[in-house]
């Protein structure tokens, strides 16, 4: 088995902002592993190293900005590979925005999870061409009104 | 403040939830983008942090939509929000049914998204035929090809009884062969968790992967364009690839395996070339490609030369300036130091890994450390790293303390030469980390030191000295209490530890333990008064006083009056039998050893463990005979905890021992024989009814032996159970077997409410068996109790190889009339095997040697029970002789091979049980240097399957 279990985005003061799972689980217990997860890698300082054992996972992490990227893994699944899963997931993220920032992540958090699809799927990277996996999400752009239009976000 | 804002949240959010729930609930019927535009927000609440509990169905008609847009947000909704046991699950099914019949690449990728995110049972079981067809399809667009193998993949991984192999499976293995590189790596992560269950169907892959990989390694930097990343050509490919490789052994085709090997050799090369960018995306990638690659010269472990040169890479990461990659290194070393080829090289960094333990900054790099210096341990360096661990320890993060401790016992244990050394590690860790000192440590220091009489003297003296600093951790007390109460009298010549000062000494800890620990204690004084007469009436004090005799806890009152009774009423002789030193424990796996494999899960400790135990012949494996003292041990009380140890339940007492035996059963966890607890007809394997009709008491003084061969030759692999059973009287066993010596304890359950009287059982040896088996009985209360159970100990020796079992012989009066009964006793050769392991190599040069054809015995029978190959298994292991995996070229045959012990020679023995499913029919060949032994163990083994 190689794949990821799942990937949270949480801000500095341990907000959540995205939340992907691989695995099924419940929702209290998916409450509960956010709590820990987050508590333990805010705790880390910054010379560490990107890795921490977690249970029988291992937490792959990297902070861009004021957002934490954290991914869990299998044990002997490939730590460095799992950064760059991050690092073009991020690419991804600002090929989309333009220069992506956490209220991007906020307010279009849908488009944060397609783009996520279209790389990942089950766990597994799908596509790691950059120029293919963008171009799958401004194909689907072109069927749809931009979300401005339509949705009044909540203020808060 | 923040409270205030969080409230102003929750108010805010009520307010909205019940504004959609109003829309949802209104008379007017919502359009399309209304829907979409509540069910998005409630989405945005729900990743807020608050729970949704209504906007299911509202989201499963957006799925129905003909407009993208709202299909979208409709699978968007159900991939977060709805589990996988849901029951909108047939509903959405239905949706995503229609849209993979669309024909439309867009509405394919949205519903293949949704399967694999919710991966539930129920959609394997609507989609699990359908996507298959998809992927191999000739006419799916890429992206959906893409799309359907990692759905697949998850279906698989949920329910693989769901996913049917077929014809499909040869073709996706081709799509390792597809131009597009995104087909191909999506198709290479299900091809690889496929052929990890299914290695034969998907053979061919091997081939396929290796070419693959040769053009990617060997490509220029930009040949691939967008799958190159930071100058690394196509990582994600080649890393899943070289997993995919992982997955079988290297390839037989050797011009296969020397493609292999260059690719290999490339990307141990590219690690030494300067870096094509200086960006940490380009070292990333290209290291983890590298890491992969060692995994796989690691996993194959045949090239002695590319273990070297992966080591020596390695060594360089463990000194880089990024944390990452000393991580790395520390992790993948340590599985490198299992390898033969390896193992000396990766010994060479000893002073890196300890310079890492002392000077890293993160605690998962220091773990790795650890880890590192625990795998490459072995006899010529395990003083120093046992040495530097304890160091660590004194600083060590308290999230990884127990696993050092651990760690520690065991390697101190392993490669104990000298075993004061052992004792002195073992104190210092109760010393430096007494509180992380499980149970398991404590007990093993305490059966080492009891079944290694040269290291007793040693292990009293120092345990002496440890207890005298003013605040020592309560372990050591129990440590101290233990050992003084069996050896004290070992150091009680030097006026500096005389007896009253050992005494006073662990008195003076006393009031600061626990209750257990003051409970082990009074066992220890009661020792002392055995060993020491000249200060019982010191103890006798103490036990008399209030604080003893009166303790609110109930345990400790009863043991301080029973003590202080025992102690004054039984003469010097008693007091000697009763408090004698305690027999050695049998040898056993580590307990602590299965705690750390407990504690890391399955993986590579396991895994590390067994290499090792080849390499070295670990302590259990090379105890020398310790001398047993065959007399029995009764308890003082039924509820002493460790001096309780081993004894049975006091005669007439309640058949199983009360919950104070369970402080030692972990420790003995992994043997089930040790100390179950008899409770008479407990063991089902036994149940009785149908046995008891067939033996019939007689009435008369008569005597036929009772055969029950049946019975008889189940105990034959087992040591504990019913030996037998009628209407009046039922008899149990439980024994232990150790080299030549055992002890049987012998249960007769009087089942009547009538009192059995002139009750004597005999144990009657032939003459022939006289000399060859040496059995002492004591004699029994010749009144038993209607509903009461009496124990009878017998004390074996086997002197020399015998043939028969000696017979059990009951006589007693029940109402009027005279019992008279006999039953074999099941104490057979087997009993005294001590099982060896040993290489494939080993065995088949003792096979050979054991050529003369008196020395091997064979026999041909029919199988009595289902041929079942772990009933199979479990039964030569509990014949007593080590079961040796992967020596017999075929895999279905069995092969054992065990030394047995008598007093006057050890004979080894190997065994080879070939089964023939189709005829039903078992060939046992027995090869022994002794004819009358293969065939004695030829006949009791046939009987068992």
């Amino acid at each position: 088995m190689w794949k990821i279990h799942f990937i949270l985005l949480f801000s500095r003061q341990g907000k959540l902002r995205l939340q992907k799972w691989y695995t099924t689980l419940p929702d209290k217990e998916k409450k509960k592993i956010i709590r820990e997860i987050v508590q333990i890698i805010l705790s880390r300082n910054q010379k560490t190293s990107s890795f921490v054992d977690w249970k029988d996972l291992k937490l792959v992490y990297k902070r861009y900005a004021s957002l934490y990227f954290c991914c869990a893994i299998e044990d002997q699944d490939n730590e460095l590979l799992t950064l760059e899963v991050v690092h073009r997931y991020v690419e991804l993220l600002d090929r989309y925005f333009g220069n992506v920032c956490e209220l991007d992540i906020i307010f279009n958090f849908e488009k944060a999870y397609f783009i996520l699809d279209e790389f990942i799927i089950g766990g597994e990277v799908q596509e790691t061409s950059k120029r293919s996996a963008v171009k799958a999400i401004e194909d689907s752009d072109m069927l749809q009104e931009t979300v401005e239009e339509y949705m009044n976000k909540p203020a808060f | 403040m923040k409270g205030k804002s969080k409230e102003a949240e929750i108010k805010r959010i009520n307010k909205e939830l019940a504004n959609i729930r109003s829309k949802f609930k209104g008379d007017k019927a919502l359009d399309g983008y209304s829907k979409k535009k509540y069910v998005c927000k409630l989405l945005f609440i729900f990743l807020l942090g608050h729970d949704i509990d209504f906007g299911h169905m509202e989201a499963v008609n957006l799925l129905s939509s003909n407009r993208y847009t709202e299909k979208q947000i409709g699978y968007l909704f159900i991939s977060v929000l709805v589990n996988s046991n849901s029951e909108l699950i047939r509903l959405i099914n239905n949706a995503i049914k229609n849209d993979l019949a669309s024909r439309n690449p867009t509405f394919m990728g949205l519903a293949l998204h949704c399967i694999a995110n919710v991966g539930s049972r129920e959609m394997a079981e609507a989609f699990a035929g359908e996507i298959p067809k998809i992927l191999v399809a000739g006419d799916t667009m890429d992206s959906v090809k893409q799309s359907a193998a990692l759905c697949l993949l998850r279906l698989y991984r949920t329910s693989p009884d769901l996913v049917p192999m077929g014809d499909w499976t040869s073709r996706v293995v081709h799509l390792l062969n597809d131009q597009h590189l995104g087909v191909v790596t999506a198709a290479t992560s299900l091809i690889t968790t496929l052929a990890q269950k299914n290695p034969e169907e998907f053979k061919t892959s091997v081939s396929l992967a290796v070419s693959r990989l040769s053009r990617i390694v060997t490509s220029a930097s930009t040949d691939l364009q967008d799958y190159t990343y930071y100058f690394v050509p196509a990582p994600w490919l080649s890393v899943k690839l070289l997993r995919l490789l992982q997955c079988y052994p290297p390839p037989e085709d050797p011009a296969v395996r020397g493609r292999l090997t260059e690719c290999l050799e490339t990307i141990l090369n590219k690690a030494q070339e300067p870096p094509k960018s200086k960006k940490v995306q380009h070292s990333n990638a290209k290291n983890a490609v590298l890491f992969e690659a060692i995994s796989l010269i690691i996993h194959h472990d045949s090239e002695p030369n590319l273990l070297v040169r992966a080591c020596n890479q390695l060594g360089q990461f463990l000194q880089h300036r990024e944390t990452n990659l000393r991580y790395l290194a520390l992790e993948s070393m340590c599985t490198l130091a299992s390898s033969e080829f390896s193992h000396e090289a990766v010994k060479t960094h000893i002073e890196t890994v300890i310079n890492a333990l002392k000077t890293e900054r993160d605690v998962s790099v220091r773990q790795r450390a650890v880890d590192l210096l625990y795998a490459m341990c072995d006899r010529s360096n395990a003083q120093q790293i046992v040495a530097e661990m304890l160091n660590y320890l004194e600083t060590a993060d308290y999230s990884i303390r127990e696993e050092i401790v651990l760690k520690v016992a065991i390697l101190a244990e392993k490669y104990a030469v000298d075993y004061t050394w052992y004792v002195d590690t073992i104190l210092n860790l109760i010393r430096i980390a007494g509180d992380y000192v499980s149970e398991e440590v404590w007990y093993r220091v305490i059966q080492i030191v009891i079944n290694r009489d040269d290291v007793q003297g040693y292990a009293a003296k120092t345990v002496f000295e440890a207890l005298q600093a003013p605040a020592c951790h309560e372990n050591l007390v129990k440590v101290g209490g233990y050992i003084l109460g069996e050896f004290g009298n070992l150091i009680a010549g030097d006026p500096r530890s005389s007896p009253l000062i050992q005494f006073n000494l662990l008195h003076s800890k006393f009031h600061l333990c626990s209750v257990p620990t003051r409970a082990l204690l009074l066992s220890t004084y009661i020792k002392f008064v055995n060993l020491f007469p000249e200060i019982k009436t010191t103890i006798q004090d103490v036990l008399r006083s209030d604080s003893q005799l009166k303790n609110a806890d109930v345990e400790l009152q009863q043991r301080a009056v029973e003590y202080l009774r025992l102690s004054t009423i039984a003469s010097t002789d008693i007091l000697a039998t009763v408090l004698e030193e305690m027999p050695p424990f049998p040898e056993r796996e580590s307990s602590i050893l299965a705690k750390l494999k407990k504690k890391k899960g399955p993986g590579t400790v396991t895994d590390l463990e067994e290499i090792k135990k080849e390499r070295s012949s670990d302590m259990n494996g090379s105890a020398e005979p310790a001398s047993v003292n065959a007399s029995a041990v009764s308890t003082p009380s039924p509820s002493a905890d460790l001096l309780g140890l081993g004894a049975a339940p006091l005669a007439n007492s309640a058949p199983p021992p009360s919950s104070s035996g369970s402080l030692l059963v972990d420790v003995f966890s992994d043997s089930p024989s040790a100390v179950a607890p008899l409770a008479p007809g407990s063991d089902d394997n036994f149940a009785s009814p149908d046995l008891a009709s067939s033996e019939v008491v007689s009435e008369e003084p008569a005597d036929t032996v009772h055969d029950a061969d049946e019975l008889f030759h189940k105990f034959v692999c087992k040591n504990n159970g019913v030996l037998f059973e009628n209407q009046l009287l039922q008899i149990g066993l439980k024994s232990e077997f150790r080299q030549n010596l055992g002890r049987m304890f012998i249960f007769y359950g009087n089942k009547t409410s009538t009192q059995f009287l002139n009750f004597t059982p005999t144990v009657i040896c032939s003459d022939d068996l006289q000399s060859s088996l040496n059995l002492q009985t004591k004699p029994v209360d010749p009144t038993v109790d209607g509903g009461a159970q009496v124990q009878q100990v017998v004390n074996i020796e086997c002197v020399s190889d015998f043939m028969e079992a000696p017979i059990l012989n009951i006589q007693f009066r029940y109402g009027g009339t005279f019992q008279n009964l006999s039953v074999k006793l099941p104490i057979t050769l087997n009993k005294f095997f001590q099982p060896t392991e040993m290489s494939s190599q080993d065995f088949f040069q003792r096979w050979k040697q054991l050529s003369n054809p008196k020395q091997e015995v064979q026999n041909i029978f029919k199988a009595k029970h289902p041929m079942d190959a772990e009933i199979t298994k479990a039964k030569i292991i509990g014949f007593g002789s080590a079961l040796l995996e992967e020596v017999d070229p075929n895999p279905a045959n069995f092969v054992g091979a065990g030394i047995i012990h008598t007093k006057t020679t050890q004979i080894g023995c190997l065994l080879r049980l070939e089964p023939n499913l189709q005829a039903q029919m078992y060939r046992l060949t027995l090869r022994t240097s002794k004819e009358a032994v293969s065939q004695r163990l030829c006949e009791l083994l046939s009987e068992q399957f």
